[in-house]
């Protein structure tokens, strides 16, 4: 990011984003008090496991969370907009319009009973007061840049007629047809094939660059993110544990489960062939109830009485972690600090 | 929350409800289970104990004494809901008619339920022409108006408990076969039946510990919707005069008795079905609670 | 190698799809002319895209499908010989989805002890003494023993699966993605135990995975498998160090490591996965090879021996026109 764009006024601003769901047996807080910024053309990465909160972030960034889910934030800004008060109707025109989604599972996003094309116009004419055979042609230019070879012919093709790289490729298009400001992926690439991730992937990053699209990409997958993140979010138990940009996130992991993620998987050249893969040991804790402290100490090897208490924010902006340890134990596990 | 880290991971968090203890919670929490499994209890227990419950004689006629109006139309403790036509005393021909009631309900929706799982269970288990076969037989079944049927059948051989019994048995399985057929399918995908499959057991085996177990908490509320059905048809029939015959209490049969005089004396015709109305009530809030609370869990 | 302990002798399976209502039966070539040799203590990895045919082989081998050609060996016995409680005692599964693998109206107990009670192993207290011994083998403490799937995670469940396919003590596991459905954190410790439990026990692995890390990880062999064909075969080490398949090549250029100095990689495969019901002529993969030319259109490629398996593709066949080129690129 250039020296400008960072000074230059965030495209999405949040803070303290708090999201909790009263259940029977008390409220669970899914997602604890997170901040983030996005900059026009950006792309932000929020990985984490099963759980973490972070999928309930993106619906609750597009107002799509179940009702039942207590959304509260200090800030929550949209160029200028802020969703938290939104009303319904503002909501509409963005979704979609100004910002899009892009879901794992391209089916829930395409209606089986509609064409291609019906629904790539139906997107566009939603928001923008053009004319149908515009509307077709924008979906024809689309498609053809998301690599959809002979697209003319393929508008009058059901979704089920297609392929999932297909499907996914047509979710893209769809997604791009009101040339959004913002687009969130939620897993997108999960569901289909390595080699297709690969082709989905560098469209994604591609379409955006050219676009100046800003994305946050939700993924468990810390291949993806390295290789397609600006900026990259660390999510566990409901806390943004560590954020930064992606090279010195990688390059230099500061919190201690950054680095335990990292040593889980197998690396090619890094980890030595059959050798035992590092381990996380315990599980998530539990979220319902008054969460204190650190959630990750009950599986922390460098824990102490200290992790209890309020944790501080460490590091230098852009690259930040959350950890009573000023260098997040780095040289305790003999990382150069 | 333990606040040290762990030293067995595997140790903790084994900890969740049991599947039974999940079913009593829900079960303590479903109002419309709770009303429906007590209004059949009750009604089982009172067809069971009849004998010792009714008043009277339901067979005895007093013709000295006919249709005397029950309690809360200005009669007498002595009967409590009146007397018919013939003086039989109402109560003692309502609780025998219960017996008659869960008696045909039960025997067809288990003799259906019997035919309909077995034809469904094959169907979605083996597939291909056994699936085809019996697709086909559901599909001649549901062909067939099931009220028509039943009359001719009846005009036929006569109308007795027996026949109604058998009659509607044989008519009903159709939603059990559809039901057990879409439900075996589904279950037959799941990998724990290739599990089975690969360990070596036998198809029966497969079919009865790793299926079934699956499937039976949708056929118990196909068998309550089908005793409901059922006793509906044995109502419908016996008010046609082609069901139970008198002088056997019968609920549909009370209503037939009393449709001449329903203009005069409405509670002749009211009581009846009412309990009829309430005992179908309550059977299907029990299906639909059953359903509930034997749902699968979602995965958090 | 030494004796081989499973052997797929040209094994296929044509499946017969019906297309529409009224439409004739057309075959589908899910395997298509298998043969592999697999040593004992050896780590297979099988790789392929969805569709190819890799969880058809694996039913093959465990007897949930019959082939329609060819033979699987084990220990040099034809298993279509034998009945299926015989090859259940030798071949064993772990699936996927261990949501989907254990049956939630059965205790832990009952799960790992079905083997066991199917095979008339043994009464009841020294069943209940083996499904013990086994769930502490797999990291699991005797109390989970009457606990439901349902109140276990997913790294548990993987466990009871795991525990269930070895209380037999088989010499072959068939691994169909058995981390695919886990969280990071949890299948590093899969496969550390799957590892283990490899040295421990000798066992032989067939192990399915779209995640070529992985693979590359634990298995001693790689097959590359393409429309019901396996394209390349060869050590773990050969294959990734000179992939030469086209396909293999794509396939290991997709893979992401966490290395954020790279972008994400071009594969270079153009179309997407074909019809396996009308597969292209020739060489299945020419429609989405880089280096297609019209012999890959016309002629079917076959096997050529490499140094440590083999790879059929006319680009290393030194009997085509094309090999020549290959030389010199």
């Amino acid at each position: 990011m250039s020296q400008l764009q960072e000074n230059a006024k965030p495209l999405l601003s949040v803070r303290g984003l708090t999201l909790d769901i009263p259940l029977a047996s008390g409220t669970l807080h899914a997602v604890r008090g997170i901040d983030f910024d996005l900059h026009k053309g950006e792309t932000l990465c929020i990985v984490g496991e099963s759980g973490s909160g972070k999928s309930l972030t993106s619906l609750a960034i597009m107002g799509l969370l179940e009702k039942n889910i207590r959304r509260s934030a200090q800030t929550l800004d949209f160029d200028g907009v802020d969703l938290i008060g939104a009303s319904k109707r503002q909501m509409r025109t963005l979704r979609g319009n100004r910002i899009a989604m892009i879901f794992q599972e391209p089916m829930t996003s395409l209606n089986p009973a509609y064409t291609i094309g019906d629904q790539l116009v139906e997107a566009l004419r939603l928001h923008r007061k053009v004319s149908n055979e515009e509307a077709r042609a924008r979906a024809v230019e689309l498609l053809e840049k998301v690599g959809i070879t002979a697209a003319a012919s393929r508008l009058g093709q059901y979704p089920h007629q297609l392929s999932g790289g297909l499907r996914q490729r047509v979710v893209i298009a769809m997604a791009l047809m009101c040339e959004p400001e913002l687009i969130i992926a939620d897993e997108p690439t999960t569901a289909l094939d390595v080699t297709i991730q690969a082709q989905i992937l560098s469209l994604l990053v591609d379409l955006t660059k050219e676009m100046d699209v800003a994305m946050i990409l939700i993924t468990h997958d810390l291949g993806v993110v390295a290789r397609v993140a600006d900026k990259v979010g660390v999510m566990y138990a409901g806390a943004l544990v560590e954020t930064g940009p992606a090279s010195e996130v990688f390059g230099a992991p500061m919190h201690p489960y950054t680095r335990g993620l990292l040593h889980c998987i197998p690396q090619p050249g890094k980890t030595k062939r059959g050798e035992k893969l590092g381990t996380i040991p315990g599980i998530v804790p539990s979220l319902i109830g008054e969460v204190q402290g650190c959630a990750f100490r009950t599986r922390c090897p460098h824990v102490v009485e200290a992790c209890r208490g309020e944790i501080p924010e460490r590091g230098t902006p852009p690259h930040e972690f959350l950890c009573v340890h000023a260098d997040g134990a780095r040289a305790a596990e003999g990382e150069p600090a | 929350m333990a606040l040290q880290p762990t030293i067995d991971p595997l140790l903790e968090e084994i900890s969740g409800p049991t599947p039974r203890q999940i079913l009593r919670k829900r079960v303590r929490g479903h109002m419309g289970l709770l009303f429906g499994l007590g209004v059949v209890l009750l009604l089982v227990v009172v067809a069971i104990l009849a004998p010792v419950l009714a008043p009277h004689d339901p067979y005895l006629q007093d013709l000295g004494n006919r249709m005397v109006k029950p309690i809360f139309m200005g009669g007498t403790w002595e009967h409590p809901l009146g007397t018919d036509h013939l003086g039989r005393d109402y109560l003692s021909r309502l609780i025998y008619g219960a017996r008659v009631s869960l008696l045909i309900g039960g025997v067809a929706a288990l003799i259906s339920g019997v035919i309909g799982t077995a034809m469904g269970v094959a169907a979605g288990f083996f597939g291909g022409k056994v699936d085809a076969v019996v697709t086909f037989l559901i599909n001649v079944r549901l062909a067939m108006p099931v009220v028509l049927v039943a009359l001719a059948v009846v005009a036929i051989m006569g109308g007795s408990l027996q026949v109604v019994i058998g009659v509607l048995g044989l008519l009903l399985w159709d939603r059990f076969a559809v039901v057990m057929r879409a439900s075996t399918l589904q279950v037959r995908q799941r990998e724990y039946v290739s599990a089975a499959q690969a360990i070596g057991a036998s198809t029966p085996r497969v079919i009865l510990s790793e299926i079934m177990p699956n499937i039976v908490n949708n056929l118990i509320v196909i068998v309550t919707l089908e005793m409901a059905h059922a006793i509906l048809l044995e109502a419908a029939l016996s008010f046609l005069g082609l069901g139970v015959q008198p002088p056997t209490p019968s609920w549909g049969l009370m209503v037939s008795e009393g449709k001449n005089m329903m203009l005069f004396e409405p509670w002749l015709v009211l009581i009846p079905g009412v309990v009829l109305f309430v005992l179908v009530l309550a059977i299907n809030l029990m299906g639909d609670g059953l359903r509930d609370v034997t749902a699968p869990e979602s995965r958090s | 190698m030494s004796a081989p302990v499973l052997e797929l002798k040209n094994v296929a399976k044509t499946y017969r799809v019906k297309q529409g209502l009224f439409g004739k039966p057309k075959p589908l070539k899910a395997v298509n002319d298998v043969s592999l040799k697999l040593g004992r203590g050896e780590v297979l990895g099988l790789v392929g895209e969805s569709g190819c045919g890799k969880s058809t082989l694996a039913k093959i081998l465990l007897g949930l499908e019959a082939p329609t050609e060819g033979q699987v060996l084990v220990d040099g016995d034809a298993i279509g010989g034998q009945d299926r409680l015989a090859l259940a005692k030798r071949i064993q599964p772990i699936f996927q989805d261990p949501y989907s693998s254990l049956n939630p109206r059965k205790t832990i107990s009952d799960i790992v002890s079905l083997p066991l009670r199917v095979h008339g192993v043994g009464d009841a207290e020294s069943r209940a003494k083996a499904v013990r011994e086994t769930l502490e083998l797999v990291g699991l403490p005797a109390r989970v023993l009457n606990t439901y799937p349902s109140q276990m995670s997913g790294g548990q469940r993987q466990r009871v699966a795991i525990a269930r396919a070895l209380i037999m003590r088989p010499e072959i596991v068939i691994c169909d993605e058995p981390t695919s459905a886990l969280d990071v954190s949890v299948q590093s410790q899969i496969l550390n135990l799957l590892n283990d439990l490899r040295d421990d026990f000798g066992l032989t692995y067939l192990f399915i995975s779209h995640d070529l890390a992985v693979i590359e990880h634990l298995a001693t062999r790689v097959a590359v498998m393409y429309l019901g064909r396996i394209v390349e075969e060869a050590d773990v080490e050969e294959l990734f160090a000179t992939p030469r398949h086209p396909y293999t090549r794509a396939l290991l250029n997709s893979v992401l490591t966490p290395d954020p100095s790279q972008g994400v990689p071009d594969t270079q495969l153009g179309a997407a996965y074909p019809n396996p019901i009308s597969p292209p002529s020739g060489c299945h993969f020419h429609p989405r090879c880089p280096f297609a030319q019209a012999e890959c259109k016309a002629k079917a490629p076959r096997p050529i021996p490499t140094a440590s398996g083999h790879v059929e593709c006319h680009l290393h066949d030194p009997e085509s026109t094309m090999y020549r080129e290959n030389l010199s690129v």
